[in-house]
């Protein structure tokens, strides 16, 4: 029961950081039609630029973190929009596909070339211990990125489904067209979509990096497993990669410890596999009516 | 026109080359400088700079200029099949390297073929076991290491179950059979027997069972990044017993990277930078300020490799290889011989290394030697 | 048609003379750019004429070089193994195809790219089959018809020959009714569909004999190494062959040859660069992907029709 409780707590803290990275990934596809192969790379850039500002700049790891946020912004939103995402768009899916590939595989070089291809350490700004509950120790610091992951993506779900902006995002991303027609501004609300995915992943790079180090390739497992949490939860809803990293974190933690450590990673591919043979909309996805 | 690109393209890629002149002796250094043993491999590389840099700057080797050329493996086996067949095509008097052990094996066939000496940084026990005569280590291999730690779970810790934590590639693979074996032929019972992957970032599932198994210690046998993040996660759960590793589990990297959470490991260090040995510190002093890092046993291990060479050109009075390998069999360098290889080191008939190692516990982010043990061979 | 039979046949000379005036690294990355091509022309079937996104090539050349370095050392030979090798590959391009090809395009994408991390699994975890992670050593190179191709040169030539087998099987393929409707099934797959042609039963074998080339190219890949381990045989593998497809020119016949020259070759070229050249290598594939998504065979086409209207 302990170790049942104990895999719970850190598979939904793992979860809830797949889910983030998701989330905007599923975001970018359903509002921009840009399908991000380099997503990982991108919760991977923001812990460097952090390291930056905090080793170059001499800034403490809070002011750091906010122009860390600010730097993600531009480069991962509105740069990529700009450079990489808008010319792409005329061309087909493959053209994407093979583009963020080497976007991803650019990332990682400058990284490791202009940086250092060894971990770093990372500063932790929350809090480590364990607590106490009834006998059972659970990770402190797994309950407060939980927390933390899971609060942002309710939040943005609240402001997709809430606001006038979040809804006018969500009309884009069913219907380009007809949002037009009734006044909705699509560029704008396109460009969002790109800050909102920027914002997103580099939350993601301040919960994660403390414990996975700092290097160029720590986007590369995150990034596979926001896929397959994006594809299994439904690849045209926000609500279901949530539901999907949180699935795809607890699937992971579960089946390591008992089923197979060796196929550890096999179990999260096989989930993805017989959701796409048996639900290809995802668990929460409507059936896709976009054809691509 | 396409042909003739690709022709070109070849063409140019073999425009380089040609230090085979008579002033100087050409070493090919093939090692792991990206991938996953680009930390590994940058260490070694720099070990071996360093000591090429000293070399040459007393005279070189027998009045002759060492000039060191670096490939790339990219950790993977035919990549550095590739990169061994171009360094050979250079005519190196010696190959270097590589660590992973997989890329060994592919190339010690191609040196053995070249009749090129190779002395190699990688720890795999059936290198050695092949009756290969040109391959060398330059640290222990995986069955020496381990008995020397097996007797100390069992007579210093007084362990009956050990957990057993793995990266499953040939290196953790290797360290895990032969950790095994030694368990068992001391009436030690293995407990949650994990494999991990390389380049793995999520320990939670593996800390949350063996912290669960009841096991008396935990052995770790992984990479230096995995290893500061599996001790990372350790410390996140609270796991209070023993965590005992086999030189990579104490590494500086390690420390740097893990910090607090490296706290009160143990474990057997074949060769350190923490030695307690003036030679020993005076190196790591050179490599820090040189290359602005702290060295691991990587480095050393590439320092060293490059004066055993100077000693025994210098024991066979040329630059003959066939003679090279003869000579290297069986010797003993003493750091009276050779200041550079800094401990006292023997090789056996097979080119198993043997020199004195040791216990080691993280104080404070230092390792501290606890216990000074003898070489296998007295 | 005349002009492309002598550039062809020029081609063909510089491949066959070339490796004379080079060392052994620049034969074996010459016999290396063969398989690759060999590989990198299979997955064009699937990708160029059939339209699918697959991430799976490595994990069947991975399937051909085990199949073939198993069985060989069995009393089969190398020679009895090849065909098996790439009998498997087709069998099981068959069996992975048939349930993936109902989902398309990225789907598809994750699909494969989910069988190939299986692949690398089962590799690595089933040692007593496999080898594990201490992979396969040892492995011989074939004679043929008494003659030993074990020096890199005779290797080199075996490779030129299987590629230029493979070559010619494709070019006929293509021309074959068969091949015709791998192209319209491409162009348009609706009309394909109302003409009668079976959709999905053409996707799934452009599929299988696209696993099946991996195959035949792995098959080569393990006497080339003298070794398999599973490293080589990752997602990174089946990124690289998806773009030397790609960036050769998807679709395109001789895209494969010149996608893999890249690929293969690059690194070398942009040695100078030393660090930088996969910082280089993926900005030039970003710039081609925007600009001409056609690829390199698409660039030189271009030049073509403009040279020719110049003229």
């Amino acid at each position: 029961m302990d170790q049942f409780l104990q895999l719970l707590v850190a598979g939904l803290a793992t979860g809830a950081v797949y889910a983030l990275a998701a989330m905007g990934f599923t975001l970018l596809w359903q509002t921009a039609g840009t399908i991000n192969f380099a997503q990982g790379e991108f919760v991977m850039l923001p812990a460097f630029l952090m390291l930056g500002w905090m080793s170059l700049g001499g800034l403490e790891p809070w002011p750091a973190f906010a122009l860390t946020v600010l730097c993600s912004l531009l480069l991962l939103g509105l740069a990529f929009k700009r450079a990489l995402a808008d010319p792409l768009m005329r061309h087909d899916v493959l053209t994407m596909v093979i583009a963020t590939i080497a976007l991803g595989l650019f990332l990682k070089e400058s990284v490791k070339e202009l940086w250092s291809n060894e971990a770093q350490p990372f500063p932790d700004l929350l809090p480590v211990g364990s607590l106490q509950l009834g006998g059972v120790v659970l990770s402190l610091r797994d309950i407060v990125v939980f927390l933390a992951a899971a609060g942002l993506a309710l939040g943005l779900q609240l402001f997709l489904a809430r606001t006038r902006t979040g809804r006018s995002m969500q009309a884009v991303a069913q219907n380009r067209e007809v949002a037009r027609i009734v006044g909705i501004d699509v560029p704008r609300m396109v460009l969002l979509t790109f800050l909102v995915n920027a914002l997103l992943v580099s939350v993601a790079a301040l919960l994660v990096t403390p414990v996975y180090l700092a290097k160029f390739d720590l986007g590369e497992s995150l990034g596979l497993m926001a896929f397959i949490a994006a594809i299994v939860g439904g690849f045209n809803q926000t609500r279901g990669a949530l539901v999907g990293g949180l699935l795809v974190g607890l699937l992971d933690n579960f089946s390591a410890a008992y089923l197979s450590a060796a196929y550890r990673n096999a179990f999260p591919l096989l989930l993805l596999v017989v959701i796409i043979l048996l639900r290809p909309q995802g668990l929460l996805g409507r059936a896709e009516e976009r054809q691509v | 026109m396409r042909r003739t690109l690709a022709a070109a393209a070849v063409l140019v890629g073999l425009g380089a080359g040609g230090a085979g002149a008579q002033d100087s002796v050409l070493i090919a250094d093939v090692i792991e400088l990206s991938g996953g043993g680009a930390t590994v491999g940058t260490n070694w590389k720099n070990g071996v700079d360093l000591a090429a840099s000293r070399i040459n700057a007393e005279g070189g080797i027998l009045g002759r200029k060492v000039v060191v050329e670096h490939y790339d493996t990219q950790s993977n086996p035919a990549v550095s099949k590739a990169v061994l067949q171009k360094a050979l095509d250079e005519d190196p008097f010696v190959v270097l390297g590589p660590i992973y052990s997989s890329s060994t094996k592919v190339n010690m066939v191609v040196t053995q073929r070249a009749e090129v000496p190779q002395i190699v940084g990688s720890e795999a026990s059936d290198i050695t076991e092949q009756g290969n005569p040109w391959v060398f280590r330059t640290s222990f291999g995986q069955a020496a290491g381990m008995p020397k730690l097996a007797n100390y779970m069992r007579d210093g810790l007084g362990a009956r179950t050990v957990d057993i934590v793995w990266v499953n590639n040939d290196f953790g693979k290797g360290g895990r059979d032969a950790m095994v074996a030694e368990l068992e032929k001391r009436g030690i019972e293995v407990g949650a027997d994990l494999s991990t992957e390389v380049q793995q970032v999520d320990f939670a599932p593996d800390v949350v069972q063996v912290r669960n198994s009841g096991a008396d210690a935990v052995f770790v046998y992984l990479h230096e990044e995995e290893s500061a993040r599996f001790l990372k996660e350790l410390r996140k759960q609270g796991y209070e017993r023993p965590v005992i590793g086999e030189t990579t589990l104490m590494n500086q990297k390690v420390i740097d990277l893990a910090g607090e959470a490296v706290e009160g490991v143990r474990g057997h260090v074949g060769l350190s930078a923490d030695a307690p040995l003036e030679s020993v510190a005076a190196m790591a002093e050179a490599y820090e300020k040189a290359f602005g890092a702290k060295t691991d046993h990587n480095g050393i291990k590439g320092y060293i490799a490059l004066h055993i060479v100077k000693e025994i050109a210098e024991r066979t009075g040329g630059f003959d290889r066939a003679a090279f390998g003869e000579a290297l069999r069986g010797a003993t360098i003493t750091t009276a011989d050779e200041p550079g290889v800094l401990m006292d080191v023997t090789f056996d008939e097979k080119g198993d290394i043997d020199r004195e190692s040791f216990l080691v516990e993280v104080e404070n982010g230092q390792q501290v030697i606890t216990e000074v043990l003898p070489k296998l061979g007295g | 048609m005349m002009l492309r039979a002598l550039l062809v046949a020029a081609g063909l000379a510089v491949l066959v003379l070339l490796p004379l005036g080079l060392k052994s690294y620049g034969i074996y990355l010459l016999s290396l750019w063969a398989l690759n091509t060999v590989a990198a022309m299979g997955l064009n079937l699937t990708v160029g004429q059939a339209g699918q996104v697959s991430l799976a090539q490595a994990a069947f050349v991975a399937i051909g070089a085990y199949t073939a370095a198993l069985l060989a050392p069995l009393g089969l030979g190398f020679w009895l193994a090849l065909p098996l090798a790439v009998g498997v590959a087709f069998a099981v391009g068959l069996v992975v195809g048939f349930p993936a090809l109902r989902v398309q395009h990225h789907h598809l994408a994750f699909v494969t790219l989910g069988f190939n991390a299986l692949v690398i699994l089962v590799l690595r975890n089933e040692e007593w089959l496999t080898g594990g992670t201490y992979g396969i050593s040892g492995i011989e190179r074939p004679d043929i018809l008494g003659f030993s191709t074990f020096g890199a040169l005779p290797f080199y030539y075996l490779c030129l020959g299987v590629l230029g087998a493979a070559s010619l099987a494709m070019w006929w393929l293509l021309r074959s009714p068969w091949g015709r409707a791998f192209a319209g099934l491409r162009d348009n797959p609706l009309r394909a569909a109302s003409l009668g042609v079976d959709v999905r039963a053409y996707t799934l074998l452009a599929f299988a004999i696209g696993s099946a080339y991996g195959g035949l190219s792995g098959a080569f890949l393990g006497p080339l190494v003298e070794y398999v381990d599973p490293t080589p045989f990752g997602l990174e593998t089946s990124l690289a062959l998806l773009l030397m497809v790609v960036v050769g020119g998807a679709g395109s016949f001789w895209g494969p040859f010149l996608g893999a020259a890249l690929v293969t070759l690059l690194p070398e070229w942009l040695r100078v660069a030393e660090g930088f050249y996969l910082m280089l290598y993926a900005l030039l594939v970003m710039v081609l992907m925007i600009l001409c998504p056609s690829g390199l065979m698409g660039v030189l086409e271009r030049l073509a029709g403009r040279l020719r209207r110049a003229s």
